[in-house]
């Protein structure tokens, strides 16, 4: 039985080991090109991961609102009609989203919803002695926003808790007024105030919400800003953030709320977060040209030096398919064997970066992985690219005249 | 003129013209319509002057260039329109190549070189197969040379393999283009008997292009090229 490719293989390993010095130089080559391509990848995945981590660790994927009030005309316009119209935009009142109740499981019931959290929140201050912060106050029931913002994984001192006639803070806040875990402060609101016990400091990861955010339960939010049974909004978290915009268009589709994802919220951050992917597969893109070309040049001169040897095979009885393909091999074999070389650089240019790279605090900027899957991805493109690059050498010389070729 | 029977014939060549450039100012024909017919088991001589289209003739028979007209008859089927693959077939399976600077490739042993017709036929060399080319390394007299690599070894050595290498897929016909061309007398001597022995040992006929008039002498045949014509076919003589 033959073997696959046993000619083809032994040639092009014999001409690969023959032009020794050619060949690791297009290796190295290779290797560089994809370490470049798979560190960059490790490591705007990384950026980009704890970015949004930081980012979505503190908001909702998809919010849900009532809609704005807005001035409605007393009569319609007629079409004959000329009028001067100077309309004054409504103050926007705190209203509770109708029928919210109803709202919750409907959208829990949806497949890409991983949680759904009603909210109060408003604004007004927080006194302790004579000191006085504006704040954001926001009533939760604790479970369901763990599962939106991963509340409890946030807090720095205390427990997160929240019985009738407790708060949880935010640490800046709670330096300002100078409460610990266990302190009384008194929350007022244009309507009411209210004593509560902070059970717990959190850091929300961005030190202006730190500096103005009390968490209460829903009920006391409720009293607090009279909304009796009323929730502002839902949160959603969703299982794959990717999805907000879609999902928040669908929703948009089907409801009359103000619905908006995160990266409606966010559009800076999305349009920085596309431009660093747009940049990257740019830079992956020239360096895989590069390595192409680098292959195609070595192939090119080994076509021309192997001249003879090719005319001899040839004339032996090689087939032009056979003569092909052993420069595909040739191709194939130095993209992979680039690949693996240039994947073990990448795996070592990320743990330097991770040991040795650190912020100013002290402690490693973010985590970076190579995941397997990007790492069999890189080396499979390489190996791919290797290919292709041989096919215009070796149709070359599969082309090439026997009686020619050994007349040289 | 040869006057074999037809039917014996390995090869036969009729009214075969070989022009270069062909429709260019610079056209110019190379042979001018050769008859020749070479029968199983023959041992001919090529020769003639530089330039009279020894190598061009040798090249049409071994089917590495095409003849511009002319038909060529190989083992009884006409081949002058056989596609690439055609003719690639027909060479690996029917002809082997002597070549004036051994050709041999450099990456590869000895006995690798020997093998590699093997290898590319079926894509493995089987047990059988290896010691099969063993044996003609060894009756070239290369048994302790096998494993050595070409630039390991002298230019009658290398023929040798290269003698061997053409031998391997047991070929009805041999083509050597001055096979000791780049050979010293002594190694000349002894690659020419290696030939003959071969020759004698196994039936297979050869084409020898030679400038050696030595070695003409101890051919079967003569076949002399002059200007592109045939001016000369005839059996050896040799003195009673």
């Amino acid at each position: 039985m033959s073997s696959w490719l046993g000619f083809e293989r032994r040639v092009a390993l014999r001409f690969l080991r023959e032009g020794r010095m050619q060949t690791l130089l297009i290796i190295v080559g290779v290797a560089a090109g994809v370490a470049v391509i798979a560190y960059i990848s490790a490591l705007i995945n990384g950026l980009q991961s704890n970015t949004l981590a930081k980012t979505l660790g503190a908001q909702a994927h998809i919010t849900l609102r009532s809609p704005d009030d807005v001035v409605l005309p007393a009569r319609p316009t007629l079409p004959q009609d000329t009028a001067l119209t100077e309309t004054q935009p409504r103050a926007q009142r705190l209203r509770s989203v109708v029928n919210w109740q109803a709202l919750v499981p409907l959208l829990e019931g949806h497949d890409n919803v991983a949680a759904v959290s009603p909210l109060v929140s408003g604004s007004g201050l927080a006194l302790r002695g004579e000191a006085a912060q504006a704040i954001a106050l926001m009533g939760v029931d604790l479970d369901h926003y763990d599962r939106i913002v991963g509340l409890r994984s946030k807090v720095v001192s205390g427990s997160a808790r929240l019985s009738p006639g407790e708060a949880i803070l935010g640490r800046e806040l709670a330096a300002d007024l100078g409460v610990r875990v266990g302190d009384r402060l008194t929350l007022q609101t244009g309507l009411v105030s209210d004593s509560v016990r902070v059970t717990a400091l959190v850091d929300l990861g961005v030190k202006d919400l730190n500096r103005r955010t009390v968490i209460v339960p829903l009920r006391a939010a409720q009293s607090l800003l009279g909304l009796p049974g009323g929730a502002t909004g839902l949160d959603l978290a969703l299982k794959n953030v990717w999805t907000a915009q879609a999902l928040a268009a669908d929703l948009r589709r089907q409801f009359p709320y103000k619905i908006e994802s995160w990266q409606e919220n966010n559009a800076q951050l999305v349009s920085a977060l596309n431009a660093q992917s747009v940049s990257t597969a740019i830079i992956r893109g020239v360096v895989l040209a590069v390595v192409v070309l680098g292959i195609a040049s070595v192939l090119v001169v080994s076509v021309v030096q192997k001249r003879r040897e090719i005319g001899i095979l040839r004339a032996m009885g090689t087939t032009r398919g056979q003569i092909l393909r052993v420069f595909l091999v040739q191709g194939a074999v130095v993209g992979a064997v680039g690949s693996v070389l240039g994947i073990a650089l990448a795996v070592l240019l990320i743990w330097l970066f991770t040991h040795f790279v650190r912020g100013s605090d002290g402690l490693p900027l973010f985590a970076i992985t190579l995941p397997l899957a990007t790492a069999l991805q890189v080396a499979f493109i390489a190996t791919l690219c290797g290919v292709l690059a041989a096919i215009a050498p070796a149709r070359r010389a599969a082309a090439m005249d026997p009686a020619q070729a050994i007349r040289i | 003129m040869n006057q074999a029977n037809a039917s014996s014939a390995l090869i036969e060549l009729n009214g075969v013209r070989k022009s270069y450039n062909v429709g260019l100012p610079n056209e110019a024909e190379v042979l001018h319509g050769l008859d020749l017919r070479v029968k199983r088991g023959e041992f001919i001589a090529l020769i003639g002057p530089s330039g009279s289209g020894k190598s061009t003739l040798l090249n049409i028979i071994g089917l590495l260039e095409r003849m511009t007209a002319g038909s060529y008859q190989l083992q009884g089927e006409e081949v002058s329109s056989l596609d690439d693959a055609g003719l690639t077939l027909r060479r690996r399976t029917t002809l082997g190549f002597v070549f004036q600077f051994h050709h041999l490739l450099p990456a590869f042993s000895a006995l690798e070189n020997v093998t590699l017709p093997v290898l590319m036929a079926e894509g493995r060399v089987g047990a059988q197969q290896l010691e099969q080319a063993r044996e003609l390394l060894a009756a070239v007299g290369l048994a302790q040379a096998m494993d050595k690599r070409p630039s390991e070894l002298s230019g009658g050595m290398q023929q040798r393999v290269a003698i061997a290498r053409s031998l391997v897929m047991a070929p009805p016909l041999v083509l050597a283009d001055e096979p000791t061309g780049n050979l010293d007398t002594a190694s000349s001597d002894e690659v020419f008997v290696l030939l003959r022995r071969m020759h004698a040992e196994r039936g297979i006929s050869f084409v020898v292009v030679t400038h050696d008039p030595r070695l003409a002498a101890r051919c079967d045949r003569t076949v002399e090229l002059i200007d592109g014509r045939i001016a000369r076919d005839e059996p050896v003589v040799y003195p009673a």
